[in-house]
């Protein structure tokens, strides 16, 4: 799918929300969104009353005011198609991939026959070969291939997926490069991640998440209440010999309810959806996006989240009396048969820094290499009579002969101790010094940890290695916490803990030992290229596999309450400027004495209404992009987030229609439209 | 079910033995505490005049119209200061009754008082107060009423405002609450009675 | 707006402040069953009697649907109660003045409006209610709805404290150890300071003084049947009559008045409630009913703070109620100062301010002061008749009322009343910072957004749909503007006022009133009184249900991250939804009232 953003204004996707709007107007549709509904049925009653001629007003003030109030549901049903819409353009890119799909079924007398891919069934068998689409989500049950998967990741570099272990899974709609493999398939039509998620975004299947029903509960009180307002100001009219024409009430009573959130609520929860696909991140639920909000502990695998995947040489340090260079290219002979990433960063390392050109197997004629292996922990070389050897300090130790120079001891556990791993370098039976490889942490990891604990997320290193080796790593890459020597499940236990002490947790985790962790967190992130077991027990996938990614869906999360509440704070805030136009227009007629309170200054009774109703449509299609967008998230402590929100969206909501609603005033009156 | 059985039988007991100490030995503890310590003030700080009767309370006002007297605030409790019918008139600002008794009320006060149309009436003399009870008239009011009690009694206007001033009721500690002039203590004292 | 009323301001807030912290700590013992206090020797054992009578082991906690029932069930046994004694006062004792039975109409309105700790009154107390039904059957209700509502409040509290807990306190044993240790100490010595102030407290006959000056009135002329004599067109003939002494009603006053103004019940002895000089004789009484009101409420801001272990948002919540208390005085207060230009142009020394219905030992700034006071909480007593304030002066009280009595607000009912408004704040501003709300470490999730949105309804339901049925109704106001009508004493916008805040002050359970409605009739007797039942008990339910919810839910760890409940910010936010989602309800309402006759005022409208 590769992250393809749409603008805003992408005319591709503006164009048909138009049309969904005014279809969106089906009562029907309208009755989840009590708020919306409620203006439908004001906007249907002026419309009936426009004919009656007992309004007392001019049909072209009561045309008008119909029509707004119309434009306002439409405005919010736009919001909600424009999200859609949004959502729509990422799962077509995500469809496409799996439309044309064929599978090779294994049949049960063992032939092959060629199925669509939308006919596969959980179970099934299918034979891919190199240069096919693998037609569903599955798991390779024999043989092993290269696979591009740039389709879903948009990595381009190929994988290696192969039957048995924690890379065996494999995702409808990647290619596979090199090699046959035999996948059972593992989700039927319909049920894998990505029709969950063509689901979510589509709004379709999208069902509220706790918060969307409780802020609803809220928005439907308010609306009660000013239904309330408005019916009894028509009886108190009866007392004071006012007579309220029904229009304006239900114009006020539109201006009044939170039509602003209310046309906006589902948007921004498909929108939250949609900017999480848009870091190739799946979401199992809205729920999930909401809980990584919430989350205040996030636990990171050392190895690929903290560190790059494997150590590297950073230094040699010889013994006195040995130089650098000697030591360098002793580690460097040493290493040449060791195929291992570390063993490859120290010829790196002693080509870059010591100048020593790398040398190549087959020029070495009378080399007797010595590969690593786990067993000897060493690895190394025979060569013109010489032999080399590196590798841990106790191999080496039981090598030389039971005794290592008390400097090889010394240097040894230093290295340890700073977080590095010693490896121990000899010729000839004598130690010359130690290769210093060092876990590398990677960039701005700090910097984004500092943010983290700004917002009160506390992070915890997972990592397998010894308590001081994972201290200095803990200390170098800035994490609060870490876990060392820890076993699947010792992580879990750690959820549990952290959970019982009232924390929510995230994790990310690949590996079937993963799952009963990544399940029991509130937020786990499970790798794409983990195991089914892991997908399954989390409630998302990052495509790129990434577990760095984890601190983006924390901000997504809460970018997507943020934006929530902020346009609830601003629509509720909005209400004052609205009463101080629409109440004194309606008792003006009667009483011209409350002029003053008239604080805008509005041309005419009808000029004030009008104006307040168009402000409450336009602020609605004004905020769309506000609502997909979201609010910019502000790494600062919940406080200072606070006051400046409440700054911009409270005060701003009581002061701009203030501001709107006499501009519109001033362009209607000028225009004569009132 | 059982349970509310329960509950309503432990109301029933609780409405009983609340209502004992309550309503019985509480009030019954304050009145023994008051008629001990402060006898003539639980009993109403009742005054009698000189041949032994009462003549009014210290801190209930009494209606007087009569030239020798201070007069007080018009009052709504009753026919007038009927201190078993307390009550204000209740009349909002920009009730025509409210003005009209009020028109009425200054003046009248500025003829009693001989004054010209450019004084200015002070407010108690001419609303009533919330109680139709208020024992007190503002210093300023009193003031405005001592030439014509002086002249009527043929005292002097300084002996008339020290007799004010004698029956100038607070501010309490010099600080809680307006001054006020207690006006039945004022003509009881004109009239010798204490 | 004079030095000295800014000086007593001082003193009054000082005063306050200083009672605050004390009685907040001795709060904090009393609402905790094993709690200990100094007065354990003399009331223990009362304690405990009461407790075995009641076959209750104080040990023993209720979760909330328990609790519940049994305040509600307690509730209208004690609401029976008095209504029989009203109904049955003529044969009863302690009935020195031979007072006739109480209506059924009005001993409902009455029974229903003790109970719920409004105190509205529909009557003329001295010439009403007997000795009995003024100590039993209505102070009765002083102590017992006072001591509900703390209770109440202690639950929610409790609610918000606790979690993962089923139950949230035992209701018999709040009631009683509130009763006991808090309502009844502090009652026994305040009267008796009343009294030293001339507070009356005696079970004599009324006394009949001679006076000084007899005068003549007219009174309306009876036959022997006692029905009045009508001129043939039909308007009573009057007759001279003479009148040479001046009765004073008498009877046990300081007693109740104590629990009166303590428990925010504000129910008056006399028809003239505290502006009656003995039920309010001296200022330094007046002083001290004022602080009366809002020391419990007050203290008990400080018994969240240390309840939850975290004062600040003690203060905070504090913090709040007094921003709005202070905005209150000085309005109410500027508006009286100023006075009435009606007045003015009458002759009327604009210097002296709006004295109508005013007392003069209090003054125009204790008027207003005290205005706001009562009305901010649940008490209701008045020391001057707010019926006759400016149009804006009296805006403050209404508003106060139609706010939820949230402001300090009565007894419990206050603190129970602002914690809804806090959750509701939380719950809006905290998805602002990224998070689930969450109010002191528990989330905010939709059925607890759903029973502080049903006390915002009930709220708005009970003062505006049952004063639109007045309006629409002739019982509640025959005439249209312009004539004086049966159920008020003034017409125009002020007639209208009278009637939004008959039903404010009973739905919040205030039970002050602009007087001038004459609301003893059979239908304003029983909307009102339906009035106080909803906006009471309506109320409370969901408000334990929210509590009962609080106590069951985890905690969530607090970090920086969390929203936080206390500093100025949080006061600012707690401020603006009071007003944002309290105010603007009535704004309309209030616009019709007080607002229009305002503006009318300045340009001499009368009606």
């Amino acid at each position: 799918m590769a992250a393809k953003t749409h603008s805003i204004f992408d005319p591709t996707i503006i164009v048909p929300a138009i049309g969904e709007a005014f279809k969106k107007l089906n009562p029907l549709h309208m009755v989840g969104n009590p708020v919306m509904f409620v203006t439908e049925v004001g906007a249907a009653i002026t419309t009936v009353l426009m004919f009656t001629g007992t309004e007392g007003a001019s049909f072209g003030f009561l045309l008008q005011v119909t029509l707004w109030l119309w434009f306002t549901v439409v405005f919010a049903n736009f919001a909600e198609a424009m999200a859609e819409g949004r959502g729509k353009a990422q799962a077509d890119s995500l469809r496409k991939a799996r439309t044309q799909t064929f599978g090779q079924r294994l049949t049960s007398s063992g032939g092959l026959e060629q199925v669509p891919a939308d006919q596969l069934r959980k179970e099934d068998v299918v034979i891919v070969k190199a240069g096919e689409l693998i037609p569903g989500d599955g798991e390779i049950i024999e043989g092993a291939a290269t696979v591009d998967e740039s389709a879903i990741t948009g990595e381009s570099a190929p994988v290696v997926r192969e039957a048995g272990g924690d890379r065996s899974a494999v995702t409808g709609g990647t290619r596979v490069l090199s090699d046959i493999i035999r996948i059972r398939i593992t989700s039927n039509p319909g049920e894998t991640f990505l029709d969950r998620m063509i689901g979510l975004v589509e709004g379709a299947k999208r069902q509220k998440t706790p918060n969307e029903i409780a802020l609803t509960i809220l928005l439907s009180a308010l609306t009660i209440i000013f239904l309330i307002v408005l019916i009894s100001l028509k009886a108190y009219g009866i007392y004071v010999g006012v007579t309220f024409s029904i229009t304006v009430l239900v114009a006020l009573l539109v201006c009044l309810i939170p039509t602003t959130i209310g046309g906006l609520l589902s948007a921004i929860g498909i929108a939250g959806i949609d900017r999480l696909v848009q870091k190739n991140v799946l979401a199992m639920s809205g729920r999930a996006v909401e809980a990584a909000g919430d989350v205040d502990v996030l636990l990171l695998d050392k190895t690929g989240t903290i560190t790059l995947g494997n150590r590297q040489a950073a230094a040699f340090v010889p013994i006195p009396g040995v130089s650098e260079q000697e030591l360098a290219e002793a580690a460097q002979l040493s290493s040449l048969a060791d195929e291992t990433p570390e063993g490859r960063s120290i010829v790196v390392l002693a080509k870059q820094k010591y100048g020593i050109r790398g040398r190549e197997l087959h020029e070495m004629l009378n080399a007797k290499f010595v590969p690593f292996s786990a067993h000897t922990r060493m690895s190394g070389v025979d060569y013109n009579g010489e032999s080399y050897r590196k590798g841990a300090a106790g191999a080496i130790r039981d090598w030389v002969g039971g005794q290592l120079p008390k400097e090889i001891e010394n240097e040894v556990e230093a290295i340890s101790n700073h977080g590095g791993t010693p490896l121990v370098v000899a010729m000839k039976n004598k130690a010359l010094g130690v290769i210093y490889l060092k876990d590398i942490v990677k960039g701005g990891l700090s910097e984004r940890f500092e943010r983290f604990r700004a917002i009160g997320i506390r992070t915890v290193m997972i990592t397998g290695d010894n308590p001081l080796t994972a201290a200095a790593i803990a200390k170098e890459a800035g994490v609060d916490d870490f876990l060392a020597q820890a076993t699947p499940e010792d992580k879990l236990a750690l959820i549990r803990k952290e959970q019982e002490a009232g924390h929510l947790v995230a994790m990310t985790g690949d590996g079937t030992n993963d799952a009963p962790a990544l399940a029991q967190a509130d937020v786990g992130v499970a790798m794409n290229t983990g195991t089914q077991a892991a997908k399954e027990a989390g409630n998302m996938i990052d495509l790129d596999s990434n577990p760095t990614k984890l601190l983006e869906v924390v901000e997504i999360g809460k970018q997507l309450l943020i934006t929530r509440g902020a346009l609830t704070t601003f629509s509720i805030a909005n209400d004052v400027a609205k009463y101080f136009a629409i109440i004194p227009a309606m008792l003006l007629g009667t009483f011209p004495l409350i002029a003053p309170l008239n604080v805008m200054r509005l041309q005419s009774p009808t000029s004030a209404i009008l104006s307040a109703v168009i402000f409450n449509a336009l602020v609605i299609i004004a905020l769309v992009p506000l609502a997909l967008r979201g609010v910019k998230f502000r790494p600062l402590g919940a406080a200072r987030i606070l006051r400046r929100n409440l700054l911009i969206y409270g005060l701003g909501g009581i002061l701009i229609p203030f501001i709107g609603i006499k501009i519109i005033d001033m362009i209607i009156t000028a225009v004569q439209l009132a | 079910m059982r349970n509310i059985f329960i509950e309503i039988k432990n109301s029933v007991i609780a409405t009983i033995v609340f209502a004992i100490i309550l309503c019985g030995i509480y009030p019954l503890i304050v009145y023994g505490a008051g008629q001990l310590f402060f006898p003539n003030k639980a009993n109403g700080s009742l005054i009698e005049g000189k041949d032994r009767r009462l003549v009014g309370s210290e801190l209930l006002g009494q209606t007087f119209s009569r030239d020798k007297y201070f007069h007080p605030r018009p009052s709504a409790a009753g026919a007038g200061y009927d201190a078993a019918n307390s009550s204000g008139t209740n009349l909002g600002p920009t009730s025509k009754k409210l003005m009209d008794s009020v028109k009425a009320a200054v003046e009248q006060y500025r003829k009693e008082n001989n004054l010209t149309a450019d004084v200015l009436v002070p407010a108690d003399a001419v609303t009533s107060s919330g109680s139709g009870l208020d024992p007190h008239i503002s210093v300023k009011n009193a003031e405005l009423q001592v030439p014509r009690v002086a002249k009527t009694r043929g005292l002097s206007e300084d002996n008339v405002r020290d007799l004010v001033k004698q029956n100038t009721d607070g501010p309490q500690f010099g600080i809680l609450g307006d001054p006020g002039v207690n006006v039945l203590k004022l003509n009881l004292a004109l009239d010798g009675e204490r | 707006m004079t030095a000295n009323g800014w000086i007593q301001f001082a003193l009054y807030v000082a005063a306050l402040l200083l009672v605050t912290k004390p009685l907040g700590l001795y709060l904090l013992r009393v609402l905790d069953a094993r709690g200990k206090t100094f007065l354990d020797p003399i009331m223990r054992p009362i304690e405990r009697l009461t407790y075995k009578l009641l076959c209750v082991d104080p040990e023993e906690e209720q979760d909330w649907k328990r609790y519940t029932a049994a305040m509600l069930i307690f509730s209208f046994v004690t609401m029976l109660f008095t209504y029989a004694i009203l109904r049955l006062q003529d044969v009863l004792w302690l009935n020195p003045q031979k007072m006739a039975a109480v209506s059924e109409h009005l001993s409902f309105n009455t029974a229903a409006s003790f109970t719920t700790n409004t105190n509205w009154q529909s009557y003329v107390g001295e010439s009403t209610m007997s000795y009995l039904s003024q100590m039993v059957g209505l102070a009765s209700h002083n102590f017992l709805s006072a001591a509900v509502g703390i209770s109440i409040a202690a639950a929610l509290v409790r609610g918000i404290a606790r979690h993962s807990s089923k139950t949230i306190g035992n209701f018999w044993v709040d009631l009683t150890r509130v009763t006991y240790y808090l309502l009844l100490p502090i009652c026994s010595i305040y009267a008796v300071v009343l009294v030293s102030q001339g507070m009356i407290q005696n079970f004599k006959p009324y006394d009949t003084v001679s006076l000084t000056e007899p005068f003549t009135t007219q009174v309306p002329k009876v036959d022997d049947k006692g029905n009045p004599v009508l001129d043939p067109a039909g308007k009573p003939v009057m007759e001279d009559k003479k009148i040479d002494t001046q009765t004073i009603a008498q009877g046990p006053m300081a007693s109740q008045i104590a629990i009166k103004m303590l428990g925010t019940n504000g129910g008056g002895y006399a028809n003239a409630n505290a502006a009656h000089p003995y039920e309010n004789p001296t200022p330094l009484s007046n002083f001290l009913q004022m602080l009366s009101i809002f020391a419990i409420p007050s203290a008990l801001t400080y018994y969240l703070g240390r309840m939850v272990k975290n004062q600040g948002h003690g203060w905070a919540v504090w913090s709040a109620m007094f921003v709005v208390f202070l905005t209150g005085v000085l309005v109410s207060w500027h508006y009286e100062a100023a006075g009435n230009p009606m007045m003015h142009q009458l002759g009327v020394d604009p210097a002296s301010g709006n004295m109508e219905g005013k007392e003069v030992r209090f003054g125009i700034f204790n008027s207003a002061l005290f205005a706001t006071i009562t009305t901010d909480a649940s008490c209701g007593a008045v020391n001057s008749m707010h019926d006759s304030f400016t149009p804006l002066g009296g805006l403050v009280p209404l508003l106060n009322i139609e706010l939820g009595e949230v402001i300090f607000g009565g007894v419990g009912a206050g603190l129970y009343g602002m914690l809804v408004f806090v959750v509701l704040a939380v719950f809006i501003a905290g998805l602002m910072v990224g998070r689930t709300p969450e109010f002191l470490g528990k989330k905010i999730e939709p059925y607890d957004v759903k029973m502080a949105s049903f006390v915002i309804l009930v709220l708005g339901f009970s003062i505006l749909g049952f004063s639109a049925w007045a309006c629409m109704n002739k019982w509640g106001a025959p005439d249209a503007m312009g004539a004086l009508t049966d159920g008020t004493n003034n017409s125009g916008p002020h007639g209208f006022s009278e009637i939004l805040y008959a039903y404010s002050s009973c739905t919040g359970n205030n039970g002050s009133a602009f007087a001038g409605i004459g609301a003893n009739t059979p239908w304003y007797n029983a909307t009102l009184g339906l009035a106080t039942l909803f906006g009471r008990f309506a109320m409370i339910v969901p408000i334990l249900a929210l509590a009962g919810s609080l106590a069951r839910k985890k905690r969530v760890a607090s970090s920086a991250g969390t929203f936080p409940v206390s500093g100025p910010l949080f006061t600012t936010l707690l401020v603006g939804t009071v007003l944002l989602v309290g105010a603007l309800t009535f704004f309309p309402a209030l616009s019709l009232g007080p607002i229009i006759e305002h503006f009318m005022m300045h340009a001499g409208n009368q009606f």
